[in-house]
């Protein structure tokens, strides 16, 4: 374990300095990192593009022979591929044929039919073709390729293509090399056209791969106008013989010479074909590449409380990809050539190193304190997570280093690839993501500063304050007033926010549309780019094309080329031909006089001329790049990771005398409409059609389109469904009757929404407690009443008797003390008739048993006072009840009583944080402090009138009540009876936890005590409750009025705390404080045992939260929630979310809510501790929070209660409390468990029912 | 609410645990008649009680998870199909959607039964699944799970045991670093030796074949296919689960 330790604390300061470094020099680091990714990538230029073109590779024809089978010695510029023989070497005879002259009685089809016709005697030349040598005879059929079936599919092709012998195709397939059909064929560009295919194809055609040319280049058509018949005799030969080669050709050109033939013959062309993906592969490598940005998007949505999201999510991206890049390009350097296919294997390289780590450096680095400097945040963050990086890490590269020893080489390069990718991510972890993390928050705080300087300006400080708010005891700890006060709203500006949180909701939605049209001009953009790569890189694309044209154009290009290739290869053409390649304007008197030498017949100048150019050396570029391989499936041949050597195309040229073409001509050729030939044909009929499908297509494509982005939408939608705090973007969701989604004035269920108003108090309620079925609440002038939950009839009250028994004394010493010697005379006077006697209080009796009396009048100076007649009780008639005793109080507590107000007077006063509106502190103080008169009460007198109720606890019907005097009473909830006290400690009490029979009170002075509750039961066990009717009420101890209860103090621990105890939750069987000094303590609550100190938080802590499940979260001063393990008192996680204190917290079992002083609500994942999302509240709202339910939260407002649903954080409803909404902010917010919400008001308390909810309950 | 739930499960889990396979592998078609039945009932229950957030939220959550069984049922046939493993009768690459329609359907009920199966016996057990509960994991692994279904397909292996020992090694991989928790473990393996077992039935009955079977009818790396699918097809239901609109209250 101290190994571990020690290299955890090494790991841990290296990171340290680590990140001081990065934060320190950003910018050198960033160039040096981008320096390191550029040097790292170099290689890579080397590496073919990714894509499915064909590569070529030119060798000269001369001295060629087939490459050895295995790369021998150095393989200079030779491809890889280039190994071993091709699958075959593709003879073209490329004929160009025209009839010439032309003469006026031929027909557009004579233009084609008798050059057409020409192929036969071609076909049977080349087929009967022998050389004879010394070797022996060779013949065609002993060098070509043989092929056998066809592919079962392909039955109609079977009457066009060869079957059973050698793969030489021509044009005159069509007919089955038989003249006689094709003399006999009545319409020949219906046979050729019968077998395209319909629609659109982009695949080589069946008339490209006979004709060996492209279709529009072959002059088959009524409406060419240069009556030039360009076709291929495509020969396959399995293996190549120079000399067999050579002589066919000698033997064409000699039987029909090319005039100005400039056609280039040295070189021989390897083509290599890549694997073909078809849509059967491309499907899994799409759906891969979907996980892949789904898991991009899902992990970058996680980047949160930074000032550039998107620029962070961008930089992890970066990150990710170009450690990829860089561990292809560092394998290729040393010699390690990728064979897998990059793009199937480049998913799962980004899912296995993963973006993780990136995002737990993110959100270590925004958890720390915001308050301290940059490079100190960067540094802590980094050496949080030092130690769990660090070990992903290393199980990341031992899991690769097994995958290496599968000993399985895709595997193998796999692992390679990735540990090396590994290695670089981290690296650029450290460099590039940890410095722009840097600059980020660096502009944040700049951001923050810049926004919070004028503001502050003229203001004092708020933090500076010589004592927090915290400080003060004087509110009863659940009940904190409004944090922001709206006489000082300029400190909601001084709260800068965290600028995600500060967007409206409208902002934030076109935040989103703004962001997501970016992402597609990204993607866009990036595909735009790609097909324009994919294009230019085609052989049979963009580029050739571009050559040719320059060529064509330029007269650089021609009259640079055509010489070079003339001199060596052309040995029966004529010198000075070559430098006439293109189609001279005006006839060129010297091909003509050559071609009438050799026998052919004469034209006339006008005739269609051939010419040969250099764009028809390799005409089969100009075929799809699928040209060939189609050609060879058709015989279950494939050319994927093959390659095939094209040799050098044998030009022949035929011209054909109009009396030739006339004679070929079919009968029925003349009957076709006769266009005139040289004028421009109409538009003509087939292209107009294919346009036709073109539009189909189209519009098809858009219509899948639109249904493609519908379902994804769908898709979207159920995915999902968060909205993320944008609220009312989605239609839809409103209309489902359980969540009425709208704002502020939509709300349907409103009649089931009302409050409940339960009046009775006469001061602002100061504390409440429920126990499900019963509530108790306290108000200021120390009068507890307890309320039926369901009903809200008022059960019980227990008034202050203190104000009548001693009621000569104790008020005018107040009024003494209130500055006045103005007394109100009635208040002396008599009492009305009720008392705490238990016979007469009807339990569940109606309303209000206290007569009120009409107050005569009131002096002017407490006009802005509640009246507070009503509560004294000028009835002496009655006998004061036998229960309550009557000797004066004890006076000697009344030093302790004193110190402990003046703590809570100098605390209360405090400026800028004046205590809950209404009750104006001096008030208050009055009745904590009263200045008994000594002769009052002895010591055993249990209630303690004068001092006020801190804390209130109900379980059962026993409700404990700690005063401000320290004095602990339990009291008989249905009977009002005192039951027992105790006042074993005189600091008062703050916080109370009443868990099964053991009260838990926290002291002013930092103790806290256990107390047990015995009961001696009496055999008739009464209870109050006859139908317990909700069995969802835990179990508490039920008393009746027989028993005899005692409470006991068992232990009192001294100095729990340092400072005041704030907080006090109990639950689960533990007991947890959370003090000013900053620490959380858990006691277990049998035997008090102290058993965690928690500390984590650099404030005193404002808010606890426990349940059963034993979660435990604390929010403090300083902002920062810690979610603690129970179980081992480890911190779990620990978040800033807030500017302020944080003022309260609820859990529910995914989500934490907090609200903090900057009436900000977060909702916080509660596995990961990531910001789900924040409501900006009105000022002053945020302190009273309750969950109802699993997705209904409430919180308390001026005057109203609202209704969040938790999953989309869209407000469902408002509920107004009273009729006028003053500004009585609702500060205690309780949640029954019966769905019912209590909330004070003022002086009133509000019973809020949501019988929606209780109805999903049941 | 727990009525509900209760009658929700009862009547998917007892069928469920009768026949669960996934991703690339078939069930019975007659089955899959059997399953919309279930969902069926699933439906009628959850009109009868439309105001309840729970059963349409299981719906839901089945929904999604039986899309998702379809499109990984096509994606990895399609894998397997290209490579000659898996024999359909006649041309299936050209008829995909008509010969073998049995498949998805059946691949997207069993991953809707298992991915509904898996959080339903984690509230079982008590022991809610904490590991790792983000989308951008379930991704991942769902990433892993296409990744170990494409090395099966077009990898190739010395022989069939390390092709197996391989994947069961991944498989045990995907589930350490996604899952983690004992009761996926048993659910998982139970799927698969399932699932195996459903599969020999159908290839014995001739349903459909495997070339080189190696392990009685089938491919020996089968089960490990199904072992991660299960595994993928939980972590994607327990996160529907966590992150449904509403979800039953234990306390």
């Amino acid at each position: 374990m101290t190994v571990s330790e020690r290299l955890r604390q090494r790991i841990s300061a290296a990171f340290y300095r680590h990140g001081l470094l990065c934060a320190s020099y950003p910018v050198p680091i960033i160039l040096f990192t981008a320096l390191c990714i550029l040097a790292c990538c170099y290689p890579l230029l080397k590496l073919p593009l990714p894509g499915t073109g064909p590569e070529e590779f030119t060798t000269g024809l001369r001295d060629y022979a087939p490459p050895p089978p295995e790369p021998q010695g150095d393989p200079g510029d030779r491809p890889d591929w280039y190994r071993g023989p091709p699958v075959a070497y593709i003879q073209q005879v490329l004929v160009k044929a025209a009839v010439s002259p032309w003469d006026n009685r031929l027909v557009p089809v004579d233009a084609f039919r008798s050059p057409l016709g020409r192929v036969f005697s071609l076909v049977e030349e080349i087929r009967n073709h022998v050389h004879k040598d010394s070797s022996g005879v060779h013949s065609l059929e002993e060098l070509c390729l043989q092929v056998t079936d066809l592919l079962p599919g392909l039955r109609r092709m079977q009457a066009v293509l060869p079957e059973h012998g050698c793969l030489l195709v021509s044009p005159g397939n069509y007919w089955q090399n038989q003249r006689e059909r094709f003399d006999s064929d009545p319409d020949i560009l219906r046979t050729v056209h019968q077998h395209e295919p319909k629609g659109l194809h982009t695949s080589a055609t069946l008339r490209d791969l006979l004709f060996g040319v492209p279709g529009k280049h072959t002059g088959v058509s009524l409406y060419s106008r240069k009556h030039v018949v360009t076709y291929t005799i495509t020969v396959v030969l399995q293996s190549y013989d120079a000399r067999f080669v050579g002589s066919l050709r000698s033997r064409l050109r000699q039987l029909h010479p090319s005039a100005n033939c400039s056609v280039r013959e040295d070189h021989m062309v390897h083509v290599h074909f890549k694997e073909e993906i078809g849509i059967a592969e491309l499907i899994p490598l799409v759906t891969t590449y979907i996980i892949l940005f789904a898991y991009i998007y899902f992990s970058t949505r996680k980047i949160d409380m930074v000032k550039s999201k998107w620029g962070l999510a961008l930089a992890a991206v970066v990150t990710v990809l170009s450690s990829l890049l860089m561990s292809v390009g560092l394998c290729t350097l040393f010699g390690l050539t990728p064979t897998l296919n990059g793009g199937e294997i480049f998913p799962y390289l980004v899912v296995v190193i993963g973006l993780e780590n990136v995002l737990v450096l993110t959100k270590s680095v925004v958890s720390t304190p915001v308050d301290l400097e940059v490079r100190l945040r960067i540094a802590q963050g980094l050496s949080n997570e030092s130690w769990s990086i660090m070990k992903n890490m290393a199980t990341e590269l031992g899991i690769i280093l097994i995958g290496y020893f599968t000993l399985v080489p895709a595997i193998q390069e796999f692992c390679l690839f990735a540990v090396v990718g590994l290695v670089s991510d981290f690296f650029l972890q450290m460099f590039f993501f940890t410095t722009v993390l840097s600059i980020d928050i660096r502009r944040m705080e700049l951001a923050d500063l810049n926004r919070r300087l004028p503001a502050e300006a003229g203001l004092p400080p708020p933090k500076p304050a010589p004592l927090r708010p915290r400080d003060s005891p004087a509110p009863p700890r659940s009940e904190r007033p409004p944090p922001l006060r709206p006489s000082t709203p300029h400190t909601i500006t001084l709260q800068p926010a965290l600028r995600s949180l500060r967007l409206p909701k409208r902002l934030r939605v076109v935040y989103f549309l703004a962001r997501t049209r970016l992402a597609q001009r990204i993607i866009m953009a990036g595909t735009v780019i790609w097909i324009g790569i994919l294009v230019y890189t085609d052989p049979a694309g963009l580029r050739t094309y571009l050559a040719a044209q320059v060529s064509e154009q330029s007269p650089l290009g021609e009259a640079g080329l055509p010489p070079l290739g003339v001199p060596p290869v052309f040995p029966g053409g004529d010198p000075t031909s070559p430098l006439n390649v293109l189609p001279p304007p005006e006839p060129v008197p010297l091909p003509e006089n050559h071609s009438q030498g050799h026998g052919l017949p004469s034209h006339s100048p006008p005739g269609p001329q051939i010419s040969w150019g250099p764009e028809d050396e390799e005409t089969w570029r100009r075929l799809s790049f699928r040209h060939w391989p189609s050609l060879f499936s058709y015989y279950n041949i494939t050319l994927a990771k093959r390659y095939i050597s094209i040799l050098p195309v044998i030009p022949v040229s035929l011209y054909l005398s109009a009396q030739e073409a006339l004679e070929t001509r079919h009968p029925q050729d003349t009957r076709l409409p006769q266009t005139p030939l040289a004028g421009s044909p109409g538009p003509p009929p087939v292209p107009a059609q294919a346009d036709l499908t073109l539009y189909k297509v189209a519009a098809l494509g858009l219509a899948a389109g639109v249904l493609l982005v519908l379902l994804l939408f769908c898709l979207y939608r159920v995915l999902c469904p968060r909205n993320y705090g944008q609220n009312g973007v989605s239609v839809g969701r409103r209309r489902r009757g359980d969540l009425p989604c709208d704002d502020y004035g939509y709300s349907p269920p409103v009649s089931e929404i009302s409050p409940l108003l339960l009046r009775g108090h006469n001061m602002d309620i100061e504390c409440l407690a429920s126990d499900g079925m019963l509530l108790a609440s306290c108000c200021l002038a120390g009068q507890i009443r307890v309320w039926d939950a369901q009903t809200g009839d008022c059960l019980t009250v227990i008034p202050n008797q203190g104000l009548h028994r001693s009621s000569s004394g104790v008020w005018e010493q107040r009024d003494a003390w209130d500055g006045g010697g103005a007394s109100e005379p009635e208040s002396v006077g008599g009492m009305e008739g009720l008392e705490t006697g238990a016979g007469l209080l009807v339990p569940g009796g109606a309303g209000y048993p206290l007569r009120r009396r009409v107050t005569p009048s009131r002096p002017a100076m407490f006009g802005d006072q509640p009246d507070l007649t009503p509560l004294i009780d000028t009835n002496f008639s009655e006998q004061p009840p036998p229960t309550c005793p009557t000797q004066p109080g004890a006076f000697d507590f009344r030093g302790l009583v004193q110190r402990a107000y003046q703590e809570h007077e100098a605390s209360a006063g405090l400026p800028g944080y004046p205590p809950s509106p209404p009750p104006p502190p001096q008030r208050r103080g009055s009745l904590g402090d009263q200045p008994l008169p000594p002769q009052e009460r002895p010591p055993p007198s249990p209630p303690d009138w004068d001092s006020a109720v801190w804390a209130l606890e109900l379980r059962g019907n026993l409700i404990a009540a700690g005063r401000s005097s320290g004095k602990l009473e339990l009291w008989d909830a249905v009977e009002g009876v005192l039951r027992s006290s105790n006042e074993d400690a005189s600091s008062g009490i703050t916080a109370l936890a009443f868990l099964n029979n053991r009260i838990v009170a926290a002291r002013l002075n930092g103790s806290l005590d256990f107390f047990t509750v015995d009961i001696n039961k009496p055999l008739g066990l009464l209870q109050y409750r006859g139908t317990p009717s909700r069995g969802s009420v835990p179990p508490s101890p039920c008393y009746s009025s027989d028993d005899v209860i005692s409470c006991q103090l068992t232990r009192s621990v001294q100095c729990a705390h340092q400072k005041p105890i704030t907080v006090l939750k109990a639950a689960a069987g533990r007991v947890v404080t959370g003090s000013q000094d900053h620490t959380v303590r858990v006691y277990r609550l049998e035997d008090s045992c102290c058993l965690f100190t928690l500390q984590g938080h650099s404030g005193g802590i404002t808010s606890i939260y426990i349940d059963q499940t034993m979660v435990l979260a604390s929010g403090g001063q300083d902002g920062a929630i810690c979610l603690w393990d129970v179980l081992t008192g480890s911190r779990v996680s620990h978040v800033y979310g807030h500017r302020g204190d944080v003022t309260s917290l609820v859990c529910t079992t995914s989500c934490i809510i907090s609200s903090g002083l900057d009436d900000l609500i977060c909702i916080w994942d509660r596995s990961t501790g990531i910001k789900l999302y924040s409501v900006q509240q009105e000022v002053g709202c945020g302190a009273s929070l309750g969950v109802i339910s699993e997705s209904l939260l409430v919180t308390g407002g001026q005057g109203c209660v609202s209704f969040w649903d938790l999953n989309f954080g869209d407000l469902l409803q408002t509920v107004y409390l009273g009729q006028s909404s003053e500004g009585q902010g609702v500060r205690q917010l309780l949640v029954l468990d019966n769905a019912a919400i209590v909330c004070d008001f003022g002086s009133e308390l509000s019973l809020v029912y949501v019988p929606s909810v209780l109805e999903k309950l049941d | 609410m727990p009525r509900l739930e209760g009658n929700c499960w009862s009547c998917s889990c007892p069928t469920g645990v009768k026949h669960k396979t996934l991703s690339s592998a078939a069930v019975w078609a007659s089955k899959a008649g059997e399953m919309m039945t279930i969902i069926t009932s699933v439906l009628s229950s959850a009109y009868g009680s439309l105001h309840s957030i729970h059963a349409t939220n299981l719906l839901r959550r089945g929904l999604v998870l039986f899309t998702v069984g379809v499109i990984l049922a096509l994606v990895l046939n399609l894998l397997q199909i290209q490579r000659n493993v898996t024999l359909f009768p006649e041309e299936v690459i050209a008829t995909l959607f008509s010969s073998a329609w049995w498949v998805p359907p059946c691949c997207g009920t069993a991953a809707a039964v298992v991915g509904l199966l898996y959080p339903c016996i984690d509230s079982r057990l008590g022991e809610p699944h904490k590991f790792k509960r983000e989308w951008a994991s379930v991704m991942r692994c769902i990433a892993v799970f296409v990744g170990i279904n494409h090395a099966s397909a077009k990898l190739d292996f010395a022989n069939n045991v390390q092709l197996s020992l391989t994947l069961a090694a991944l498989s045990l991989g995907l589930w350490w670093t996604f899952d983690r928790s004992r009761s996926g473990f048993g659910l998982g393996i139970t799927i698969a030796f399932l699932a195996t077992l459903i599969t020999q039935f159908l290839v014995y009955n001739g349903v459909y074949q495997y070339t080189s079977p190696d392990f009685l009818y089938i491919r020996s790396w089968l089960p490990c296919i199904f072992f991660s699918g299960g595994v993928t097809v939980g972590n994607i239901g327990r996160q529907l689960a966590m992150g449904g609109t509403e979800k039953p209250h234990n306390d």
